[in-house]
């Protein structure tokens, strides 16, 4: 099959596990965003696919072919590093013409294609420019031109944007999400910042202790969590204690009717995002509890409710902005479509 | 920042101290080996001052020509040796774990501390038909029968480029600790095989140091005199061993002096030479 196939990978470096058994499918064309925070292993398992690290054990394919043991310089990828690493001995055209130097395309094919990259990322007429004159974000450009310039299999970058500030980072998003889809290449990210990938990825993996916890489209990963981890670690959560027994769950000493509880669960957690909790009148709701905090940041208000024990969130638009205040009582409404029932 | 210029005498204070020291250490021995250059020499006792170019004059010989022609020769050839064998083993030693990395400096370092005389008696014996290592050679029954490798040019370059080494090495280390490594990986990603990537980027990254270095080897090599006597014949002796000779053997100060100043002189120019070579390559 075309694409990308990662075929139980494990990397150890001495009694470190830093991959393990990971089993992952890209197919061509698409992109996707490894998430984790630092040190899950998503690097690693981004320099097995480029060939700079060796898997301990485990196949990589590429369209069909074994590339595992197949030397970084004959992969034909692209790669964005996270220093970026462009060559300071070099002008901006030269740095995005060395992978064709290399391959001995002619003086006036690398000129053109230079010229094109140049346009592509808007930065034309700055071929003979020395790296070291450029702004954050037109070395970020070059960076991902000259790993552009042979039209790669793989076009791979590790946390390509971090070095940006926050307004440059999400334009450059964009950025490159159109630019990807234009021109149609499998792509990977890795990122540790989780707008970053819901906002370029069409599968986000999220990584934790080197593990793959789970491999969705981004609402589905934000909607239907697969286990705690990744519903703590995508956006906000509330992660909720339950007891079952047999006829209904019991969520915060109070019956929760249809909630749809696997047969054989006695207890687990529910998840419930913050904008799914609903506020109303005490008694109005199964769930009561006593306000503690109002966080109104304008464009949204965070209400902490405390019930049963355990502080819940719930977030409101300014158009429902709940008339409560600190110490009063409340209802919690809670909707069981909008909860997620895991293991705990 | 901006830093404002010093505006009173005492701003220069700091300067005093190090100016002092080069005026005493460095000017006042040049000044005074450039005037005893002129001298004239007094061939029944030392020398008398006057103000005569004969000195000079001597030394614009075809014999003199050719030695100094030999010493700018072998300066740059164990320059060159030592450059060409010291980037490849940093390279590799900066890649190198943290516990390899300080055992070749502690080994690298302690070559240091021999003296030239050691090093040369070393090599000597080396090279020797009855204890070197031609021996070990006809006993791996490589060669048919042991032989003297010195004295010849060989020996002599062998071990100034020994002695010169840790030099080359210690001078190239920070350069090469502080380059991206992500910059060989990068040169990879795109094509390049790890050699290719070593010629195409890590040399080049590296060219300004490459070329300070040169410059230090050459005129570290320019001063041995006592390597090409202990391991060359009299045709590699160089201008340094021939400026010992008349100074310390001949008793001929002056003619010394004014070879020295010469000696000077020609490594000023071509280090001169070398820097706006490198200027224009960098403008290029």
């Amino acid at each position: 099959m075309s694409g990308l196939t990662l075929q139980n990978i494990v990397k150890q470096f001495g009694q470190f596990t830093a991959v393990k058994n990971v089993e992952l499918t890209v197919p061509h064309g698409t992109f996707v965003c490894l998430l984790g925070p630092s040190g899950c292993g998503k690097t690693t398992l981004m320099r097995m696919v480029a060939g700079l690290d060796l898997p301990t054990s485990g196949a990589i394919k590429l369209d069909g072919k074994d590339i595992t043991n197949v030397p970084t310089h004959k992969r034909d990828l692209g790669m964005v590093f996270q220093s970026l690493a462009l060559f300071p001995h070099l002008t901006v055209g030269e740095n995005i013409a060395y992978s064709l130097r290399i391959r001995g395309v002619g003086k006036e094919e690398q000129k053109k294609r230079v010229d094109e990259l140049l346009a592509m990322i808007h930065l034309t007429g700055y071929a003979d420019r020395p790296v070291a004159k450029l702004s954050g974000g037109q070395r970020q450009r070059v960076a991902i031109a000259r790993a552009l310039a042979i039209s790669p299999k793989l076009f791979l970058l590790d946390e390509p944007l971090s070095a940006l500030d926050a307004k440059l980072r999400e334009a450059m998003q964009v950025e490159l999400r159109q630019l990807q889809q234009r021109l149609g290449i499998t792509t990977i990210v890795v990122t540790h910042d989780q707008r970053e990938a819901m906002t370029m990825a069409d599968t986000v993996v999220v990584m934790n202790s080197g593990e793959i916890r789970q491999a969705a489209a981004p609402v589905e990963i934000y909607r239907r969590p697969a286990d705690t981890f990744v519903a703590d670690f995508i956006g906000m959560t509330n992660l909720i204690d339950f007891n079952a027994d047999g006829s209904g769950a019991n969520v915060l000493g109070a019956s929760v009717p249809g909630l749809a509880i696997p047969a054989g669960l006695k207890s687990g957690i529910i998840s419930v995002r913050p904008e799914d909790v609903h506020l109303t009148a005490p008694g109005n709701a199964p769930i009561t509890g006593t306000v503690t905090f109002v966080r109104d940041l304008g464009g949204t208000i965070e209400t902490f409710v405390e019930a049963g024990g355990k502080q819940v969130v719930a977030v409101s638009m300014p158009n429902a902005r709940p008339d409560v205040t600190v110490g009063q009582s409340v209802g919690l409404q809670l909707n069981p479509a909008d909860c997620v029932v895991l293991k705990s | 920042m901006r830093r404002e210029a010093p505006q009173k005498f005492t701003d220069y204070g700091p300067l005093f101290f190090p100016a002092g020291m080069l005026i005493v250490f460095f000017v006042v021995p040049f000044a005074t080996m450039i005037a005893v250059s002129f001298f004239r020499r007094d061939p029944s006792g030392f020398y008398t001052p006057d103000f005569v170019f004969d000195n000079y004059a001597r030394f614009l010989s075809l014999f003199f020509g050719k030695v100094l022609g030999f010493s700018l020769f072998l300066a740059v050839t164990v320059a060159i040796c030592c450059v060409v064998l010291a980037v490849p083993f940093t390279y590799l030693l900066s890649r190198a774990k943290r516990r390899t990395q300080v055992l070749w400096l502690v080994a690298l370092l302690s070559i240091l501390s021999l003296s030239e005389v050691i090093i040369g008696f070393a090599w000597s014996t080396l090279f020797s038909r009855t204890a070197g290592i031609t021996n070990l050679l006809v006993m791996l029954d490589i060669m048919n029968e042991a032989v003297a490798l010195n004295p010849s040019f060989g020996a002599v370059l062998t071990a100034m480029t020994y002695q010169a080494l840790p030099y080359t090495v210690l001078v190239l280390y920070p350069a090469l600790v502080r380059l991206d490594p992500t910059l060989t990986e990068a040169a990879r990603t795109l094509g390049a095989s790890p050699i290719k990537s070593f010629f195409t980027v890590v040399v080049p990254a590296l060219r300004n140091t490459i070329v300070a270095t040169l410059i230090m080897v050459f005129i570290f090599a320019l001063g041995s005199y006592l390597l090409p006597q202990i391991l060359g014949r009299p045709q590699h002796w160089t201008l340094s061993v021939l400026i010992t000779d008349q100074a310390i053997y001949q008793s001929n100060m002056p003619f010394a002096a004014a070879m020295a100043v010469f000696l000077v002189l020609v490594t000023l120019g071509l280090v001169a030479l070398t820097v706006i070579a490198g200027r224009k390559g960098e403008a290029a």
